[in-house]
């Protein structure tokens, strides 16, 4: 799709700062600002740019020239997608949809008179702010990890790199050698994903090293599609993981990056290789924004706006709002019904009703999917989950590889929704 | 002795005399049935833990028989009651001779 701002502004600019925009701005176009570029941001900006027809200036501040996708990155950890087939730049952004693109961090943000302060010392206005920063990692939450030792024990929970490091060192395990995941605690980004992780995982050490252990430390009781999961483990790879609930110390546990030690309530484990999943908060920004109520940001469920301060949106991962999940696909849903709000508050648009969904699928072995999801609402209170589904036990493989099958379709739907 | 057997107990450290408390044991162990066939076809012999029994005392708690079909990392729980101050031991009995231990001092106050 081909999106000229400049020729649409010299048509529609004049009239609707003239006779529909309902604030009063600075100058004549409202300006929108947009900080990270995942599934949130990338595509508010996208929908704000090409909605808008040029009666809105959007900018969106990136640190990634290359954005690599955190979600498929448990296939490429199994065997089953290239890193770089996760990755997508922001040509098409900036080309195509007119969007100022900003290769930069937002490390501030001053409310009071509008601006977001970049890492560089340059400064950008807003009339309108969407935050979409994902998630930082609680520090001391491992006892002895920490981002220094991220080389020796991944985390591999932000796409990239990391996930690369993760699958070298599963590749370099010693014959029968022991993998360990230590698990986050509740709320954290991707619900099933560790254990869709466990899977892949497994997938690749079935084939290259069978008699290998994998052991997952976990301070939770339970955790999504558990049932399924665990379904899936005993068929494809009998006797391989082993999961340590709290009632054995899975809440209890301390590592040792340096010895490749871990410590599960006083019982100690020799590990080959150790992906560390801290427990997790709304990314650095918005703290900094002081728009956070302990570690994830409030906001109103109709339009995803801070409950701080109306001028200022929170999306994704980052924003407490409710019952969905923190998922690319909740990102995408919430940006959606951001953009149109913004766009309503800022020009003569249409707001459409808040309407969200989420679906999260997960692959269990090579065409084994199985998913959950649900549809949402808005209520005064917060998103609520009006109903849902989920993959049932033992389906048949046709059903099971359909699965699959849909979420590829969906991977290819929302990177393009995101990136254009 | 098989490989990654870790065998794991929680047991209250305190409690009031004749408490009933709950135990609960894990221990990592594949349990390989004896029926599963390897990819060339071979059938993977058994190798499974067929005994567990826990002891209070010296005095026998339960003393568990356990077959090929129970399914790997045999998780028990199961409540007793501490008439008074003493230890708790465990024991798995493996199919190739080994047995795995673990005590456990239970302090009544």
């Amino acid at each position: 799709m081909t999106h000229h701002r400049r020729t649409v502004l010299g048509g529609l600019a004049a009239g609707s700062a003239a006779f529909a925009a309902p604030m009063v701005m600075a100058q004549g176009v409202p300006r929108v600002v947009v900080v990270g570029g995942g599934a949130g941001g990338a595509t508010a900006a996208r929908y704000l740019a090409l909605e808008s027809g040029g009666a809105v200036e959007v900018t969106l501040i990136e640190p990634s020239r290359s954005y690599f996708t955190c979600f498929f990155s448990n296939l490429y950890i199994g065997g089953l997608r290239d890193m770089q087939s996760l990755g997508h730049g922001y040509g098409t952004l900036a080309a195509e949809y007119g969007i100022n693109v900003v290769h930069d961090w937002a490390v501030a943000v001053d409310r009071d008179a509008r601006v977001v302060a970049l890492a560089s010392g340059a400064s950008v206005p807003y009339d309108r702010l969407i935050l979409s920063p994902g998630i930082d990692f609680k520090n001391g939450a491992v006892p002895g990890w920490d981002v220094t030792a991220q080389d020796d024990m991944p985390h591999a929970y932000r796409g990239g790199t990391q996930a690369e490091l993760l699958k070298s060192q599963i590749l370099a395990m010693p014959e029968g050698g022991t993998f360990a995941m230590i698990a986050p605690p509740d709320p954290y980004r991707c619900p099933p994903g560790p254990y869709e992780r466990i899977s892949m995982v497994a997938t690749t050490l079935k084939a290259m090293n069978p008699r290998a252990k994998i052991l997952i430390v976990d301070p939770k009781e339970g955790f999504s599609k558990q049932a399924l999961f665990e379904e899936g483990w005993q068929r494809h790879y009998g006797g391989m993981i082993e999961r340590i609930g709290p009632d054995f110390g899975g809440a209890a546990v301390s590592v040792d990056p340096a010895a490749m030690r871990i410590d599960i309530d006083g019982i100690v484990e020799d590990v080959d290789v150790c992906n560390v999943i801290p427990a997790q908060r709304a990314g650095r920004v918005a703290h900094e924004a002081g728009l956070t109520e302990g570690d994830w940001a409030p906001v109103n469920a109709a339009d995803m706006s801070s409950r701080l301060d109306p001028a200022v949106h929170v999306l994704g991962d980052a924003a407490a709002q409710g019952d969905m999940p923190k998922s690319a696909f909740s990102a995408n849903s919430q940006a959606r019904v951001c953009a149109s709000a913004v766009l309503g508050a800022l020009t003569d648009a249409r707001v459409f009703p808040a309407v969200y969904a989420n679906t999260c699928w997960s692959l269990i072995a090579p065409d084994d999917g199985v998913k959950v999801g649900a549809s949402y609402e808005a209520t005064e209170e917060k998103i609520a989950r009006v109903d849902g589904f989920i993959s049932e036990l033992g389906e048949d493989a046709e059903t099971r590889a359909d699965t699959y099958r849909e979420s590829l379709g969906w991977y290819d739907e929302i990177t393009a929704d995101m990136f254009g | 002795m098989a490989e990654n057997v870790t065998p794991r107990v929680r047991v209250p450290a305190t409690a009031t005399a004749g408490e009933v408390v709950t135990i609960k044991t894990l221990i990592s162990h594949r349990m390989e049935s004896g029926e599963r066939r390897d990819e060339a076809g071979r059938r993977v012999p058994r190798s499974i833990i067929h005994r567990f029994v826990a002891r209070f005392n010296g005095e026998t708690v339960i003393d568990v028989a356990m077959e090929p079909a129970i399914s790997t990392n045999p998780f028990f729980e199961f409540d007793a009651r501490v008439p008074e101050s003493g230890t708790m031991t465990f024991a798995w009995y493996d199919d190739d001779g080994s047995i795995y231990e673990e005590a456990r001092e239970i302090v009544v106050e």
